[in-house]
């Protein structure tokens, strides 16, 4: 059978036909649909961890009592999990495992653009990388062989546009593979020093092996096009090397990329007068084929950052450039994402930028970094996952050594970024005496990477319900001693507790409670505490607006400013009645829908 | 020799939809087909966009700068901010709506004017009120498939079997006004 898939559902297919038991994984854009896509099979156990790093440590226990175990995340994801990744790389594997790496070249939708190629080197783990769609799904299942071979995990890198595209893909049979039944293998897996001593030389005979291997893998193969020049390449970069050159040269196609096969490379630099290493983020390959004495062109010529796609590669190798059609930029002008119609950060964010002298934000990874833009510029700094927590309680401290400061620091993060590690640094904020205002915008769902379950959601990702995470109960349980749970949508309460946080000189927590307007699964008392959730609409009553655009500072697309009447209109195919421009209006011009008379 | 496509549009005008059947059509009928898109932001009201490269074998899923055969935008905003993805010669097929972005909806900087008549003599350009159609069939969410069925005309597939395509991928009851919008972007070129 063929079918288009994309890289993710081509991986989903390869961990069903390889026979994978158990799959874990956190979401995070580019490697999210992969998770997904494995749970529609019922013969796999598929779960959201509460972050990256729990998500490998469950993995790594399947495959210790006899599962093969798959864990997906993007780059970012692998700094979490590095943990027990460098350990599991000494015990090796009983069940077969795969761990995804989803890097991001350019940066689409990530912090940073790390090249998590190094991973392999640095964990000392085999690492293999898919062009395309097809192969995504062929090496996953050999991916299993190898690992269970070698005794390894295997680190099997992707990036967007590997992860994202689409290509036909020819299905394989699902190969039924059996569990191992547990055995207690002491010397293999309690990694206490006398135990990692030993392991340490069988992870270098593991990886002597490997080097053999990688020689005559069917991954790595030359493309002999009968030219004088030659390309070595992997991933994406090999397919953009193509649309670029054409059979005007020779490639060197890499698949299993850790370790490089010295002698493929060696042998192919020799027969040709100028090789190429195309490649993207880190010179890789090309530090590499440097140390092993050969000349390539790489990175002194190509950029450092971003992608190589086939114009880059025209450019800066043949000096070729695609000339377009002309851009008019007086025709445009940014159209930045924004928060939804309905979202539940909005009135927060709205109420909370009347405050901006007194306050410094510290922001985190989730839809509200959305804040960071117009109209609310909300947002002071934003690291990395559950980080809003604890920089700002650092940056509160120095703040304060300071006997005059009067600034506060509000750190805000969403449910899911606080499941993940946002918990470890309230804890710290506690213990240590902190004082910081911080602030969960609980909307019930993962709403960034596209309202996957999480602990607060009561589902879990195969559909059943699943304990609810009671943060306001965990938040005491913690120590915090002033919590105030508030529906974000009621501007007048928001407002209060914002200045009820300010007042106080210890450390407090301010729970938004409503759910956001895209999740897609409710439990029936969820109803109960949501009343009239998204069932109505506000309207504008044209004779009171008097154009002043103060509801515009909400920020709301469903607002419409109409230049030639002066007035505001509200969309309503896309307005879901949350009422925040209603409560914002000063002169009472905004209404619920059927209200008005 | 491939073909590059490039839909462009504002997150929930259902780009991504449109290129997902114009796979479909492309690969019943034989051809090699990769599509790519950057997920993220279409719910949130950004730009989204959605690449279809087609042909007898294709290499990269990406359309760079100056090398799309046809530019097709759900909207004029969105048209002239893509319109250096457009090769010389190439077509640009626009629905003849205007989107406001958070940029522009508070006021402070109007949305650009007469867009259309400027980018119009840059490329052999369709001007499609698909907007106004969808309107009056009482469904606007058929935008995209009044801009699939002016593609299809404009690529002159019309023996290609684009109604099988349709029916696997839009939810039975709404098959039957998407097949009339289908129809309507036929005849509007």
């Amino acid at each position: 059978m063929k079918k288009i898939l994309s890289g993710n559902e081509a991986v989903a297919r390869g961990v069903y036909e390889a026979s994978v038991h158990y799959a874990s994984a956190y979401p995070g854009t580019p490697s999210t649909e992969i998770l997904q896509n494995i749970s529609t099979h019922d013969e796999i156990i598929a779960e959201w961890a509460s972050n990256e790093k729990v998500a490998l440590e469950t993995v790594i226990g399947a495959s210790i009592a006899g599962g093969r175990s798959f864990a997906s995340m993007k780059h970012v994801g692998v700094n979490v999990a590095a943990d027990p990744l460098f350990t599991f790389a000494y015990t090796g594997v009983t069940g077969g495992c795969v761990l995804v790496t989803a890097d991001e070249p350019g940066m689409h939708s990530s912090q940073n653009e790390q090249d998590n190629r190094n991973y392999a080197k640095f964990a000392k783990i085999p690492m293999m990388e898919p062009s395309n769609s097809q192969e995504s799904k062929d090496m996953i299942v050999d991916a299993y062989e190898l690992s269970e071979e070698y005794n390894s995990v295997v680190l099997f890198r992707m990036t967007t546009r590997v992860c994202h595209s689409k290509g036909i893909v020819e299905f394989g049979n699902r190969k039924e593979v059996k569990l191992i039944p547990y055995e207690k293998k002491f010397d293999k897996y309690v990694a206490v020093p006398a135990i990692g001593r030993k392991l340490r030389h069988k992870v270098e005979e593991r990886i002597n092996r490997l080097k053999v291997y990688s020689e005559t893998s069917k991954w790595n193969y030359e493309v002999d096009n009968n030219s004088t020049t030659g390309v070595i390449s992997s991933g994406i970069s090999y397919e953009y090397a193509k649309e670029a050159f054409g059979e005007t040269v020779s490639y060197l196609k890499l698949g299993f990329t850790y370790p490089l096969p010295s002698k493929l490379i060696s042998d192919f630099c020799d027969k040709y007068d100028k090789i190429f290493i195309i490649e993207e983020n880190d010179p890789y390959i090309e530090d590499f084929v440097k140390i092993l004495g050969k000349e390539c062109i790489g990175k002194d010529l190509f950029p450092y950052t971003g992608e190589m796609t086939p114009d880059v590669i025209k450019k800066y190798a043949l000096s070729q450039n695609l000339d377009g059609i002309e851009l008019d930029e007086d025709l445009f002008v940014g159209r930045p994402p924004t928060f939804c119609s309905g979202c539940p950060h909005r009135g927060f964010f709205y109420e909370l930028g009347k405050k901006r002298k007194q306050i410094i934000v510290a922001g985190d990874i989730g839809c509200y970094s959305l804040a960071v833009g117009e109209p609310y510029n909300m947002m002071d700094w934003l690291i990395c996952m559950g980080a809003s927590l604890s920089s700002g309680h650092g940056a509160q401290k120095i703040l304060d050594l300071d006997p005059n400061n009067k600034k506060r620091i509000v750190s805000i993060l969403g449910d899911s970024t606080f499941f993940h590690t946002g918990i470890n640094s309230l804890i710290n904020t506690v213990y240590n005496g902190g004082n910081t205002i911080n602030v969960i915008l609980d909307n019930r769902t993962t709403g960034m990477t596209g309202q996957q379950d999480n602990p607060g959601s009561g589902f879990k990702l195969q559909g059943d319900y699943s304990t609810i995470l009671d943060i306001e109960a965990m938040v005491k349980a913690i120590g915090i001693k002033h919590v105030r749970r508030i529906n974000p949508n009621d501007l007048e309460l928001v407002k209060e507790t914002i200045n009820w946080a300010l007042e106080l000189d210890e450390a407090s927590v301010i729970i938004t409670d409503w759910p956001c307007v895209l999740k897609k699964k409710y439990r029936e008392e969820d109803f109960g505490l949501y009343n009239d959730m998204w069932k109505t609409k506000d309207i504008v009553i044209e004779d009171k607006c008097t154009g002043c655009k103060i509801c515009l500072k909400s920020g709301c697309p469903s607002l419409i400013f109409d230049p030639e009447n002066k007035k505001v209109i509200i969309d309503s195919n896309t307005c879901v009645g949350c009422d925040v421009c209603l409560q914002i209006c000063p002169f009472d011009a905004i209404v619920k829908e059927g209200l008005d008379e | 020799m491939s073909n590059s496509i490039k839909f462009v549009g504002v997150g929930g005008q259902g780009t991504i939809l449109a290129a997902k059947i114009m796979c479909a059509v492309l690969i019943n009928a034989g051809y090699d087909v990769k599509m790519s898109e950057i997920h993220g932001m279409s719910q949130r009201n950004g730009s989204v966009s959605s690449e279809v490269r087609y042909g007898e074998k294709v290499y990269s899923p990406v359309i760079e700068k100056g090398s799309a055969d046809i530019l097709i935008s759900f909207e004029q905003m969105e048209a002239a901010r893509n319109m250096d993805y457009l090769k010389k010669g190439g077509i640009l097929i626009v629905n003849n709506h205007k989107i406001n972005s958070m940029i522009t909806l508070n006021g402070k900087t109007p949305y650009p004017k007469n867009i259309i008549e400027s980018i119009r003599g840059k490329a052999k350009t369709y001007i499609i009120d698909a907007q106004k159609y969808a309107n009056e069939l009482g469904n606007v969410k058929v935008v995209n498939l009044i801009m699939l069925g002016a593609l299809s005309k404009i690529l002159d597939s019309r023996h290609l079997d684009w109604e099988k395509a349709i029916k696997e991928s839009v939810k039975p009851r709404f098959l039957d006004i998407n097949l009339k919008a289908f129809s309507i972007g036929i005849s509007q070129v």
